[in-house]
């Protein structure tokens, strides 16, 4: 694993002292929030960015993984002199409620003192807004100068846009959509399964044994894994080579490279990433309708705006394809509003907003000016 | 529109530039790599946006700071609200769509006014080009052969004056170019290279 030159972060949590109100209708009592920051934050608190992360992420933007000692997840992107400029913006970056990597979640202890498990209240995508407005307010920041997310991020973006339009001046959203499809609910629904048919699930309160559903938070990241990815790639990467072997053995071992990195894919996982907060976390993306907030109307969900947005898709990504971009797109422009959006071409499928695309990193310099 | 941005524009964006009202707003459809909505930023403080359907030329936009989106004329124009700007432009791209017509419609709903440009089929070197050789004609302004021109539906400024004439759209301007030089409107179809139109539906 390359190193990347050390960039300084600071790492911190806020204690809200008051309770989370949620849309579904119930309150999260005092919650815990843990955030990433980079860069200064001047003095008329105006060159803030808020870095929304996606659904296996975390707030590591540029500082390195507490459990897996990987880079941040975005140090390709963000740092000094990178798209993301942390020499001339303050970098923000939360981790979302019903995570586990230090924001309040199903693995956090609840006001008994045992962990909450099943019984950790449903979220959205807009009650993890919440969670990032109430880091803003910590701060003192009242306009963002942009807010970046890509997949479940860009969900949290267009969400905070519609639902706070006046925290932020631009938002820039990758590989995303305004709204979860069958498709994805399916996808989503495989993992859950998965996860649950695990008989060490225990209905959720596998925190005592010390171990937990594992094989199947590992299934889960399976499926999820191939929907990350494109069809070319896969072929480029894998095609039918065989694992350390000459012969398939007629059996059930993986013989195939890409089942061997599947498997390594989901045992990896399980290393880092809580199954319950995977459940409640798919449940919010699954829930995601701005539209359906909004009278039906997508447009209706920017009427407040007076942001710029651009919006980045990409031609292998078969998970969020470029017509829901369009879509958001279209309503932007029905509201009124500045808007940019272009499909890059890149081999890697919905990944690719995280890896090596040089048209992307040229569109979020020029878009964040 | 001061004279030296205007002087480094392509001839009828120049012409656009200049007649466009400052502080206008602006949707360029076809905007390329956005030299002109940048023109008519700078210069007369317009609030542009564009729409272009090469993904390397919105990135280059973008990272220019416009708003622009990828899309297709003959398509996305239907998703813009009714008179949702001063003027809608559309350069030298009207012959490339599939319907020029119904672009045409689509440019003055969105658009109080319009303005389009378009290289002219009946310039005499393109006559001479066909009567000669008897070959479609590869020129300065129309230098693709026949079967990879983007070119699909070529016309001559007769060809247009008699489309606005039979659409009821009112000619609020027009100007006809041969290089650089402006050419009278009676010579227009035979010695113009191309023309700019400015077009609205009346009242």
């Amino acid at each position: 694993m390359a190193t990347s030159p050390t960039i300084p972060t600071e790492n911190r949590f806020l204690d809200l002292d008051m309770p989370l109100m949620l849309d579904g209708g119930q309150s999260l009592a005092c919650p815990r929030i843990a955030y990433e920051t980079c860069g200064t934050l001047n003095a008329a608190k105006d060159n803030a960015i808020f870095i929304c992360h996606a659904l296996t992420g975390d707030h590591h933007v540029v500082s390195d993984h507490p459990k897996t000692g990987k880079p941040g997840w975005w140090v390709r992107m963000v740092g000094p002199g990178k798209p993301i400029d942390t020499d001339r913006y303050f970098v923000i970056c939360a981790n979302v409620i019903g995570s586990c990597m230090g924001s309040t979640g199903p693995a956090s202890l609840s006001p008994d003192g045992e962990p909450w498990g099943m019984r950790f209240p449903v979220i959205t995508i807009r009650d993890m807004v919440k969670g990032h407005i109430a880091v803003l307010d910590a701060l003192g920041i009242d306009s963002l100068h942009a807010l970046v997310g890509g997949s479940m991020g860009g969900m949290q973006a267009l969400s905070l846009a519609a639902n706070f339009p006046e925290r932020t001046r631009a938002v820039l959203v990758l590989a995303s959509t305004a709204r979860h499809s069958a498709q994805n609910i399916a996808f989503h629904e495989v993992g859950r399964q998965a996860i649950m048919a695990d008989p060490a699930w225990r209905d959720g309160n596998y925190y005592a044994f010390g171990k937990g559903p594992e094989k199947g938070l590992s299934v889960a990241r399976m499926a999820a894994h191939i929907t990350y990815l494109s069809e070319a790639g896969l072929t480029e990467k894998f095609g039918r080579r065989l694992q350390n072997r000459e012969e398939k053995t007629f059996g059930f071992d993986a013989d195939f490279q890409i089942e061997s990195y599947l498997r390594y894919q989901g045992l990896s996982f399980t290393d880092r990433f809580d199954a319950n907060s995977y459940l409640y976390i798919t449940r919010a993306m699954d829930y995601f309708d701005l539209a359906e907030e909004h009278g039906g109307l997508l447009a209706n969900a920017f009427a407040k705006s007076k942001a710029r947005y651009c919006l980045v898709s990409f031609d292998t990504d078969w998970l969020y394809p470029t017509a829901e971009s369009r879509t958001v797109t279209h309503a932007l422009n029905a509201a009124g509003l500045p808007v940019s959006f272009v499909e890059l071409s890149a081999p890697y499928g919905h990944d690719s907003f995280l890896l090596d695309v040089p048209a992307l990193d040229r569109v979020v310099e020029g878009f964040l000016g | 529109m001061n004279a030296a941005h205007a002087a480094s524009l392509r001839p009828d964006l120049a012409v656009i530039a200049e007649n466009v009202s400052p502080g206008s707003s602006v949707l360029d459809v076809g905007c390329g790599d956005g030299t002109l909505m940048q023109a008519l930023q700078a210069g007369q403080g317009c609030a542009t946006r564009g729409m272009e359907i090469d993904a390397a030329n919105v990135g280059a936009c973008v990272a220019r700071g416009l708003s622009v989106i990828q899309g297709d004329a003959d398509k996305d124009l239907a998703f813009y609200p009714d008179k949702s700007v001063d003027y809608a432009i559309l350069s030298q791209t009207l012959q490339t769509t599939m319907r020029p017509d119904k672009v045409l419609d689509e440019l003055l709903r969105i658009g109080r006014k319009a303005f389009v440009s378009f290289p002219n089929f009946a310039h005499w070197r393109v006559r001479v080009s066909l009567m000669w050789n008897g070959r479609m004609p590869v020129t300065r302004l129309l230098p693709v052969g026949w079967y990879e021109t983007p070119n699909i539906h070529h016309l001559t400024i007769n060809d247009f004056r008699a489309l606005v004439k039979e659409r009821g759209i009112t000619v609020e301007g027009r100007w006809f170019l041969s290089g650089d030089q402006n050419c009278s409107a009676a010579a227009a179809n035979f010695r113009a290279e191309h023309a700019v139109f400015l077009l609205s539906r009346g009242n």
